[in-house]
Formats: structure tokens, C-alpha cells, sequence
């Protein structure tokens, strides 16, 4: 093991544990108001009239009329407006801000406003958006985005097929349910406005807050405030909320703070993108696969958010961890009018690999092998040419990681002996997760600049805008410097970024923060103990660069997607009761390849989260719509694992050190996500001997397979 | 109405609307912001209090129902040897990730390790299953508490 490896306590753990570290909701402002979003009671429709109650001193509705810039929540795309102009197109979207000193008079206030509404008929499932029913809600075709590759020679190896094995895969809504609802605090302060928020990414949300005020770099400024979890949920919503707050205190000038309640925040906020992804194989008379054609469609909400890009991951995750000679990958990002999907752990990765691991096990049910060992013939390995025609780099050490989890899941003697009945059974699945931004995103987008600096009293500290959300990010930025240094943690500082403060180092997302930014400081901290004696006091800035290896070309989407990738294998034995229906996890095995954990504790923690989280995802999480709105909305409806539903995860790490990375590491937050729901589906298959191809499987959905 | 109850080991009274929630009562007006709100609805556990010695979602009691009882949260249970043992053996562990369900899972641990001062890893999952926490997949904050019970012999 490697020094860096070993785990140190985590630096913000007392203070969490005792609750002397201040969240959002803990903060207090003199004078500060509270705000309430006006919201459409209605999935699609043009505003006729909106009566306003007349309003008690000290009391605001802010609307569009109040936005001094453009009124747009500037992310990829300006599609998604701050607050509604005329029409309306998901349920739940903010009319308008209420603002008051007295959350009872504020709700009086909010239930007095009236809407006349001309509805409009609204598109929902995948079906009637590209039916485009009640006319397109985006452009012309509902379409946010509209890809294809290929590899290979695709239709050579569709005519020369013994036999084509198809599967249509579907995943379904899931919603973060970080236990910290969303909120944000903004004031004035020296003619501007600050935001304080729950958020991953402070210069996104600084560039959406300048956006609709219309100001300069100057006239705005972010600070991230201690964040209770996230899961890609505080990616893309924090710039929705801080940009009517920074609407609002621009015109009020004083401090307002929204906090969410449960139900507002599940029925409200982004959610993962539902998929449907169809795999049609090419198979020879042996049972090789000569090709594959895959279709894929996501459902991305009313407004496109990151839906341009999570498609790109899904696609460039299509083909998983298999080296397939041929293929054809296309893919379509839809409109409808549900709440906009956004950024979830694994973003596109996890549906893409639920499909080709489902799709893996059909074909060698079809071909009556082991899905294990079918699975192992196609493995990429280095050097091997990606679903993008981009090479694999790094050794690829799933040979390995497929022999530890056999041997820790005791396979092979469980999968032969539960073949032989109903009721047990044991899934595989395996993952590889693009590390950083897809494609040239990191170069062409991001330009990640980090600083550290070295203080009068011999401290040194980190300025970057990445934020600790639970992964851990406190201890481990500090671990990468204090060892390049060779001082004690305590000598590093390192703060929930503010804009004012710190350099524009990327969002905390697309599993970059250490892989990527984390690689920047280790740079940085080596020049700056090369210097270290030359100065008392002096300041090392690093820009980002494209690892030397990588190429790639945007329009063509043609290249190294990624300049690396994490790989994961995950087991699952579970038993289903024969009556209810009900499944039991039994076991629970992971390998992963993070090239080298910087905190082998926090990596542990990542795995047993990141793997629950996915069960929970597969089995448990089911989010239906009704009429426009979120049957489970509450978190009695919605369901999360809790500490009885799964038993412990047995992991381990191999290592395989990335040139790129600090230390050797790669990303890790994402990956652990990958595998669990696909495995566990594949074990509910083998128990129930009936195949399964969508998630989340739940009992009525096990009783439909089987009548 | 006025409500006298002991808080964290003082006698304190309140003077406020007997349906407000207990939970607004200790954050809002007393300012102890240890104890969160995750759901007000009784599901995760965030707002976790001991009520004479016994585990409850603050969210869900209206202040009338304390009127005499002993109310203790993380402030009151973070100094004492208990507290630390549980806070140290939640930081050995791993158990805190982005820690906004860690405050009321003291709570819980103090309750577990109360009423039964050397757990199983069953019993320790059963007195968490009220406590939702969506980060660490809860192995670790087992683990946390194992280590406080052995750490802690005769505390509890
Ligand atoms: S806030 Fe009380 S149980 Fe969730
Ligand atoms: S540590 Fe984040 S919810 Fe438990």
C-alpha cells in the first residue's frame, strides 16, 4: 500500500458529528427576509392573467419584471427561464418569488395569488414527445440532442450475422435525496450581490446569478456554504434558486434565504434522466458477437440543463467494458414537459451500463453460458479502440478484479447451484467510468486554474473552487499537498471556496475534482517546495492541460472520449420470497480500480455509499408521474435504503497508478455507482429464472415477469 | 402557552404556541442548530432528540407533549464521556461523510449503545433504521458505533 493510501481522520468529522458545522438553514442574517417560489399548478400552458394580492409592507412578488439582465438560468443552453415570461411548460416551474419577514404571512401572500392559465397539451413519456404531441416544446423535433457514431464495419457485421439477439432496456427517474434540502442565502454587500448556497459549483452559479443581473465579474460573488450531501443534485438546481435570489436582493437589498422543505425539493428539483436503450447483437453461428446497434433515448425534462452531455457519457458508455469490433451508437435527448432532468452520480453512465450488462447476460442466457464467463471474453484491454475510436491507455485490470470477486462471492458454486431453482441467485456487472470531462471539455470549457499559496506564517493555502459535499474532498486536497510538502495536515488551509477568493478550477462534478484539479495542486505543491525558501510569502498558480496522450474532435465526436477511466465489478446474491415476491440481499461484493486511492477510508466510504445509493436506484427508488406531478413526493413515499435494507459491502481496491492523476489516482465518486443496479437485476434473474430489463425492479414488477 | 421542560440538563420554559414543533423550538428559538431538518415528516431522523432516554424525531412533537420530560440533543451530548466516545468512534470509522444525518445519528448511537452496551451488528442496523443517511451506505457508521462500544467499556 502506498503511504497515501492510509487513512487519516477525516478533518471535518468532529465538527459534523458534535453539529458545531454550520449548514445553510444553521445561519442567521439580521433583518432577513424568507423567500417562497410561486410555482405553475400546471404542466403545460400559456399565462392569460396573474391577479397579485396587495401586499403588506415589507412584503415582495418578484417576477420577471424584476430582472435587470436576461432572464434566462444561463447553463448550457439559455433555455430555462429565471421566472415563467408566457408559457409554461413543466409543473412546478417559478412563476414568481415571494419575500417577507413572516413565513405565515408569506404563505397567506403565495395562496392569494391567482393564475389564469390557457392549458396546453402536454408531451411526458418518450412516446409523445417524439410524437410530438401538443406541438414541440423544444425547436422543431423535441430534440435537445441528436447523435451518432460508429466503429468498425457495423452493417458488414449485420449481414453476416447467424442471428440477431435484441433487448429493449428502460431505467427509470431517480431523485438525489441528499438529506440537505436545497437552499441559499443571498445579501447586498459593497454594492453587490453575495449568495451564500448548498451548491457543487460556485462559478456556475456565479455565472447564472451574472447572467440574469446583466453585471460584470465584479458584481457578484459566490460562497459555498457547508453542503449536506449532493450527488450531482447541487450541480445544476443552485443556479435556478441563486438566480431569483440575486434577482430579489438586488431590488430589495436585504438578505433573503430560500430553504426548501422535503416535499418541495423532490417534486421540484432535477432529477436522472429515464432511459430507453435498445441493443440489437450481431452474433455468429459460435455465439461471437460481430456487432452491435444501439439506440438511445433519454427523457430530458421541459428545459436541456446537462442533457447534451449526459447523453454524450451514455453513449460513450454504450458498449461498457467490452471491446465490440462493430458498432453503430445513436443518440436522442428528448423534450418533455416533466421537470428537467439535470446532473446524478454517474451522469448518462449508469443507465448506458444497466442496458449492455442486462443485454450481456440475455445474450449468454441465449447461448446458454455463464454470463461471467461470456462476459470475460470481451474485455478491453490496452490499446484496445473505444465505442469513439479512441484508445484505451492503461492497463486494464478486470481479469484480476474478475478473479478477486469470484473468489470473494464464491461464484461459481452459487451461480451452478442457483440455476438448478427458484429463488436464489447471483449477478455480476461490470463499469468503467470516463474520468474528468467528456471529450475535450476539460481544454475547450473548463480551463481549471488552481493556486496555492504560501502565507507569512509558514501556512499554506489552497484556493480552489471544488467543495467538500461529503466525498471528502476536505481531507484529501490536504492530504496531496501536505505530502508533496512534506508538512502536517494542519498546515494546509482549505475553505469552502468563495468566488472572491479563489481562482476557477471546474464544477465539483464528472468524478475531475481529484483526478483532474487534484493533479493541479499536486503540481502546484511541487513547485512551490521547490521555491519554497526563495520567498516568505508567494502564491504558485497551475492551468490545466490535455494530457499529452489525448485527442479528440467535437464534431465528429471522434477520439479519446476520456484521458482515462475507473473500472468497477460488483456481485449481488440475493433471494426472492416465492409468495411476496420480495427480494433479500444476501451479499454484496466490490472490486475497483481507482488507480490509487488518496484515503483508503474515504474511497471505502465512496463504495458503500455509491453502491447502496445504486440498490436503491435498482430496486427500491421508484419515481412515477401523474398528471405532470411526482406520485412519491414525500420522503414516506419515496423510498432510500435504509440501514436494514442491504448488508455490508465487501470491497476491495486494485491499483493501477495514472501518470495524470495525484499520486497515481483517478476518479472514484461515479464509478461506484455503475454496477450494483445492473448486478442486482442480474441476480434477481437468476432467481427468478426469467429475464428482467428494467429498473427498478420491485416486487409487482417481478410478479408481472413471471405471469 | 408555557412550557417548562429540562434541556440538555437545565430547566428551561418556553413561552409559544403549544402546537409549534419541538424541533423549532431548539433550533429557532433557542438556537441550537445541532439537530437538522431533513424531511419534517418523521422519515429520516436528522431532527433526532433523546425524550427520557428515548430516541424521537423532534419534527414531530409539538412542544406541549415535553411539559416535564428531560429533552437531551447533541449539545448536551457532545461533552460528556459518552458523546466523545461515540464522536471518536464515528471519526476512526469513517462514519461522516457530508455529516448532515451525523448529528442525529449520535443521537441514535446513544440510544443503541443505552440500551444495550454491546451491540450486534443487527441490533446496531435496527436501532439506525429510523436515521436515514444517504451518503455512506451506513457500514460505516456501524462500524462507528462498534468501535464506541468497545472503546467506551462501562460508559453506558
Ligand atoms: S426532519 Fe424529522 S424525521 Fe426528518
Ligand atoms: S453523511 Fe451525508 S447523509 Fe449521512
Amino acid at each position: 500500500m502506498k503511504d497515501i493510501q492510509k487513512a487519516v481522520p477525516r478533518v471535518d468529522a468532529r465538527g459534523k458529528a458534535e453539529g458545531t458545522t454550520a449548514y445553510l438553514a444553521d445561519l442567521r442574517m439580521e433583518g432577513m427576509l424568507h423567500g417562497k417560489f410561486f410555482r405553475s399548478t400546471r404542466a403545460r400552458a400559456r399565462i392569460v392573467s396573474i391577479r397579485k394580492p396587495e401586499l403588506p409592507a415589507g412584503y415582495y412578488i418578484i417576477d420577471k419584471d424584476d430582472v435587470p439582465g436576461e432572464n434566462v438560468v444561463a447553463m448550457i443552453e439559455n433555455d430555462w427561464p429565471a421566472f415563467v415570461d408566457r408559457e409554461v411548460n413543466y409543473l412546478g416551474e417559478i412563476i414568481s418569488l415571494v419575500v417577507g419577514p413572516d413565513r405565515e404571512e408569506i404563505v397567506r401572500i403565495h395562496d392569494s395569488i391567482e393564475v389564469e392559465y390557457e392549458e396546453l397539451e402536454p408531451a411526458f413519456s418518450l412516446e409523445e414527445a417524439s410524437a410530438l404531441k401538443g406541438g414541440p416544446i423544444h425547436g422543431k423535433d423535441n430534440l435537445f440532442a441528436d447523435y451518432f457514431i460508429s466503429k468498425g464495419t457495423p452493417d458488414e457485421a449485420f449481414r453476416k450475422a447467424a442471428r440477431i439477439i435484441e433487448d429493449t432496456c428502460d431505467t427509470g427517474l431517480q431523485e438525489h435525496i441528499y438529506i440537505e434540502p436545497q437552499g441559499m442565502l443571498g445579501w447586498w454587500e459593497d454594492d453587490r450581490v453575495v449568495l451564500k448556497g448548498s451548491l457543487q459549483c460556485p462559478y456556475y452559479v456565479k455565472h447564472a446569478a451574472q447572467e440574469v443581473l446583466g453585471c460584470d465579474d465584479e458584481g457578484i460573488r459566490v460562497i459555498q456554504s457547508t453542503t449536506g450531501g449532493a450527488f450531482g443534485g447541487k450541480e445544476d438546481y443552485p443556479e435556478v434558486i441563486g438566480a431569483a435570489i440575486a434577482v430579489a436582493v438586488n431590488r430589495i437589498k436585504k438578505p433573503v434565504r430560500i430553504v426548501f422543505d422535503r416535499t418541495e425539493d423532490i417534486s421540484f428539483t432535477c432529477k436522472r434522466h429515464p432511459s430507453r436503450i435498445r441493443f440489437r447483437t450481431a452474433v455468429d453461428e459460435k455465439g461471437g458477437i460481430l456487432g452491435m446497434d444501439i439506440d438511445i433515448h433519454l427523457s430530458g425534462g421541459a428545459y436541456e440543463t446537462y442533457s447534451d452531455v449526459v447523453l454524450q457519457r451514455t453513449m460513450f458508455t454504450a458498449t461498457g467494458v467490452y471491446d465490440i469490433p462493430s458498432s453503430r451508437v445513436r443518440g436522442r435527448a428528448w423534450a418533455t414537459n416533466m421537470v428537467p432532468s439535470g446532473a446524478f452520480r454517474g451522469f448518462g453512465a449508469p443507465q448506458a451500463l444497466f442496458g449492455i450488462e442486462t443485454h450481456m447476460n440475455h445474450i449468454a442466457r441465449e447461448l446458454k453460458v455463464d454470463p461471467l464467463e461470456y462476459k470475460s471474453r470481451y474485455f478491453l484491454q490496452k490499446g484496445a479502440a473505444t465505442v469513439t475510436n479512441g484508445r484505451i491507455y492503461e492497463d486494464v485490470l478486470l481479469p484480476e478484479m474478475t478473479r478477486q470477486i469470484r473468489e470473494m462471492s464464491n461464484y461459481k458454486r452459487k451461480y451452478d447451484e442457483y440455476s438448478k431453482s427458484f429463488g436464489r441467485g447471483i449477478g455480476v456487472a461490470f463499469a468503467l467510468h470516463g474520468c474528468g470531462f467528456t471529450g475535450d471539455g476539460e481544454q475547450r470549457l473548463i480551463k481549471a486554474v488552481v493556486r496555492l499559496v504560501k502565507r507569512e506564517d509558514e501556512k499554506i493555502e489552497i484556493l480552489v473552487s471544488n467543495v467538500e459535499m461529503g466525498q471528502g474532498l476536505l481531507t484529501t486536497y490536504r492530504k496531496i499537498v501536505s505530502k508533496v510538502l512534506g508538512v502536517p495536515l494542519e498546515m494546509i488551509i482549505y475553505e469552502n471556496p468563495d468566488t472572491a477568493r479563489v481562482p476557477d478550477s471546474g464544477p465539483t462534478a464528472a468524478s475531475r475534482s481529484i483526478m483532474v484539479v487534484g493533479y493541479l495542486l499536486q503540481e502546484a505543491a511541487k513547485e512551490l517546495k521547490q521555491r519554497w525558501d526563495d520567498e516568505s510569502s508567494f502564491e504558485v498558480e497551475k492551468h490545466f492541460k490535455m494530457p499529452p496522450h489525448t485527442s479528440w474532435n467535437q464534431d465528429t465526436l471522434q477520439g479519446d472520449a476520456y484521458p482515462s477511466y475507473g473500472w468497477g465489478v460488483v456481485a449481488v446474491e440475493v433471494e426472492v420470497d416465492p409468495v411476496t415476491f420480495e427480494v433479500e440481499t444476501k451479499g454484496i461484493w466490490a472490486v475497483h480500480d481507482v488507480g490509487v486511492p488518496i484515503d483508503e477510508r474515504v474511497m471505502e466510504g465512496q463504495v458503500t455509499g455509491g453502491v447502496i445509493q445504486a440498490l436503491g436506484y435498482g430496486s427500491l427508488e421508484k419515481l412515477e408521474l401523474k398528471d405532470g406531478r411526482f406520485y412519491q413526493n414525500t420522503m414516506t413515499d419515496y423510498m432510500i435504503p435504509t440501514s436494514l435494507d442491504f448488508p455490508k459491502v465487501e470491497g476491495s481496491f486494485v491499483e493501477n497508478p495514472y501518470p495524470y492523476g495525484p499520486f497515481g489516482a483517478k476518479g472514484g465518486g461515479e464509478l461506484v455507482f455503475d454496477s450494483a443496479a445492473p448486478a442486482f437485476s442480474a441476480a434477481v434473474e437468476q432467481a427468478i429464472g426469467k429475464p428482467i430489463s428494467r429498473i427498478p425492479v420491485i416486487p409487482e414488477d417481478i410478479m408481472e415477469v413471471l405471469s | 402557552m408555557k412550557v417548562r421542560f429540562s434541556l440538555n440538563g437545565k430547566e428551561i420554559s418556553v413561552d409559544v404556541d403549544s402546537l409549534r414543533r419541538l424541533l423549532d423550538v431548539i433550533r429557532e428559538d433557542l438556537g441550537l442548530t445541532a439537530i437538522k431538518e431533513g424531511c419534517g415528516e418523521g422519515e429520516c431522523g436528522a431532527c433526532s432528540v433523546l425524550i427520557d432516554g428515548k430516541i424521537v424525531n423532534s419534527c414531530l412533537v409539538p412542544i406541549a407533549q415535553v411539559g416535564g420530560a428531560q429533552v437531551l440533543t447533541p449539545e448536551g451530548l457532545k461533552g460528556t464521556p459518552r458523546g466523545k466516545c461515540i464522536v471518536d468512534g464515528f471519526t476512526e470509522a469513517g462514519s461522516v461523510q457530508c455529516g448532515f444525518c451525523t448529528p442525529g445519528m449520535l443521537m441514535a448511537a446513544e440510544a443503541i449503545l443505552t440500551k444495550n452496551p454491546n451491540p450486534t451488528e443487527a441490533e446496531i442496523r435496527e436501532g439506525l433504521s429510523g436515521n436515514l443517511c444517504r451518503c455512506t451506505g451506513y457500514d460505516m457508521i456501524v462500524r462507528g458505533i462498534e468501535i464506541a462500544a468497545e472503546k467506551g467499556e462501562g460508559l453506558w
